[in-house]
């Protein structure tokens, strides 16, 4: 009992002006935390319910939010990022996990000359990079897509300044950008495999396809669905390439969410409007990262 | 043993099957390179117009030309490089030190509210940023009226939280029989931070300190929204102008890009083993 009652002191005289101090370490990243990030989503949501104007703004209600809803726009460029969605992270994925599964059988300084490789347009800044696509995409005769494409038969394209063909160039860019990201994470799952699993399977008998059906893919799962959420809430926040190369356009084919927002703040100075249709894209985000966790993660556990 | 057959007794047959498999490795290597391989080999071209151009996938004639023109654009273009490294730096240091700081406070010291001061933080992180965006621009442009400054430049990434998620990941592997037994031998909090937490946390600190550097050389669009002056922009936001005022000079404009992706390649070559570390260790959810 005197004992248990010394180590108690002892610990509590040991703690004693810890708080202190951890108040301490965390005091310059909680007042940036405050200012910069929860006074700016605080006030998100008290600018969407405002006309805003520098000196002086006026309480409308909802009518910012009716806007939004009622905006073709809108609903065009909420539909431009679900088809960039759907056509980007699913290949993305697919991509990487066939890359990550070639590496595997591989020495270790090819393994990792492979990552660095696949790693390295990710360094490059995003200006860079659509700089070098939009000549890629050079819609006259000496592009270097279109000399690519005619190989095969196939006429000039103007890629980017025709709406049939603007968004699948930005698709297509994303496609040969750098996955390496994925790559590495799958790599680090696949060896995070053990290789227990794999020895059952051999004395079965399994073959190299049951093996991938019956060990990897499952051992993969949680895996792919991080990948998946992460890829999906920044696929709905994307709008670098749009706003560099297309501009939105033309006729408003690759107008994703993010670029109408960034068009309506800063290019309209309709600050009300615009943090109205960030809330609401918000809110998509987090329902769809909800059913995603929901559906698919119903046996994943993290 | 493993998810592969290793043939053994036949090594022919496995030599074939990796040849194969480096074969395709290689095609996709080449069709994510080839962006990077063609902006590097165009910018050495002579800096004319485009119409007279046809490019080719080969150096024909090795000029600087090209970047004497992107230089010669502005009066300021060799000082968006010095832009860029300053702000770069600068966050990379206040990053690394208060986002060790605080991952340390809430991986290793109970306090009152800790679980739910670090809950608040991490739902900042699933909040998509063009929330904050306009807010934060109405901030910093209206409020504080420090548009065009370097402040208005590096004060909104001083620390992040995602810097403060993967210190605080990694420091909760450090045993706690460590840090209680130099407690006992007489460190305060502050002497078990620098003496031995910081010792022991060096590779995540190596990590945070590249990724963040990266994140702020590259970042385009917040220096593009708080400056308005040429002498204030960084590199990102240079080589913006420079492409919108110069829209058909092909060899300069791949010049430009690749004066903007350049130290980052160089950082990348040199540390390459903190870049590809820095992937897993974000990644990898306790």
């Amino acid at each position: 009992m005197a004992r248990e009652a010394s180590t108690i002191k002892t610990k509590y005289r040991l703690n004693k002006g810890d708080g202190a101090w951890a108040y301490a370490f965390i005091a310059v990243a909680l007042v940036v935390y405050a200012m910069f990030t929860a006074y700016p989503v605080v006030s998100a949501f008290i600018i969407s319910f405002q006309d805003y104007k520098p000196l002086g703004s006026s309480y409308v209600g909802l009518d910012n939010y009716v806007s939004v809803f009622q905006s073709s726009l809108f609903w065009k460029s909420m539909g431009n990022t679900v088809l960039y969605t759907v056509l980007t992270v699913p290949v993305a994925l697919m991509l990487s996990f066939g890359v990550a599964i070639l590496i595997m059988p591989l020495k270790k300084w090819m393994q990792t000359s492979f990552k660095a490789i696949y790693y390295l347009p990710a360094v490059a800044s995003g200006v860079a990079l659509s700089v070098v696509w939009l000549w890629i995409f050079d819609p006259l005769q000496s592009g270097i897509l279109n000399q690519l494409v005619g190989v095969f038969g196939i006429s000039n394209q103007n890629w980017l300044g025709a709406s049939a063909t603007s968004m699948f160039s930005l698709v297509l860019m994303s496609w040969l950008s750098s996955h390496g990201t994925s790559i590495i994470i799958y790599v680090a799952a696949l060896l995070g495999i053990d290789s227990s699993y794999y020895e059952a399977a051999d004395i079965d008998g399994a073959s190299f396809l049951q093996k991938m059906w019956h060990i990897v893919l499952p051992c993969l799962k949680p895996t792919t669905l991080f990948l998946l959420v992460t890829g999906v809430i920044g696929s709905f926040q994307v709008f670098q390439n749009a706003y560099l190369m297309t501009g939105g356009g033309p006729d408003h084919s690759t107008t994703m969410v993010g670029l109408l927002i960034f068009d309506t703040a800063f290019k309209y100075f309709e600050f009300g409007n615009a943090a109205a249709q960030s809330l609401v894209l918000a809110l998509v985000i987090a329902v769809m990262a909800f059913i995603q966790f929901k559906f698919l993660g119903k046996d994943v556990e993290y | 043993m493993g998810l592969y057959n290793t043939h053994l007794g036949n090594t022919m047959l496995r030599n074939v099957r990796n040849a194969v498999i480096i074969f395709l490795l290689l095609l996709f290597a080449l069709a994510t390179l080839f962006p990077i391989y063609f902006m590097f080999i165009s910018s050495f071209g002579d800096p004319v117009e485009a119409g007279a151009v046809s490019y080719s996938l080969w150096p024909e004639k090795i000029t600087l030309d090209s970047y004497k023109f992107f230089f010669d654009y502005s009066e300021y273009s060799y000082r968006w490089l010095g832009n860029s490294l300053l702000v770069a730096t600068v966050t990379m240091a206040s990053n690394v030190v208060f986002a060790t700081m605080a991952g340390y406070a809430f991986a290793k010291i109970r306090f009152r509210g800790s679980k739910a001061l670090f809950g608040v933080l991490l739902v900042a992180m699933m909040i998509p940023y063009q929330v904050t965006q306009v807010p934060l621009y109405i901030l910093i442009v209206n409020v504080f009226n420090i548009s065009n400054s370097y402040t208005a430049l590096i004060a909104p990434s001083l620390v992040t939280v995602y810097n403060i998620f993967l210190a605080k990941q990694f420091m909760g592997s450090i045993p706690k029989e460590i840090l209680e037994s130099a407690k006992v031998e007489g460190c305060s909090q502050w002497q078990i931070f620098t003496r031995i937490v910081m010792p022991l946390s060096k590779t995540v600190m190596a990590v945070m300190a590249i990724l963040t550097f990266m994140e702020s050389w590259n970042t385009f669009f917040w220096p593009f929204l708080v400056t308005n002056t040429m002498d204030m922009q960084t590199i990102q936001v240079g080589l913006k102008n420079f492409r919108f005022a110069n829209t058909t000079y092909f060899a300069p404009m791949m010049a430009g890009a690749t004066v903007s992706a350049l130290p980052m390649f160089i950082l990348f070559f040199s540390l390459q083993r903190y870049f590809l570390e820095g992937v897993t260790v974000g990644a990898v959810k306790g």
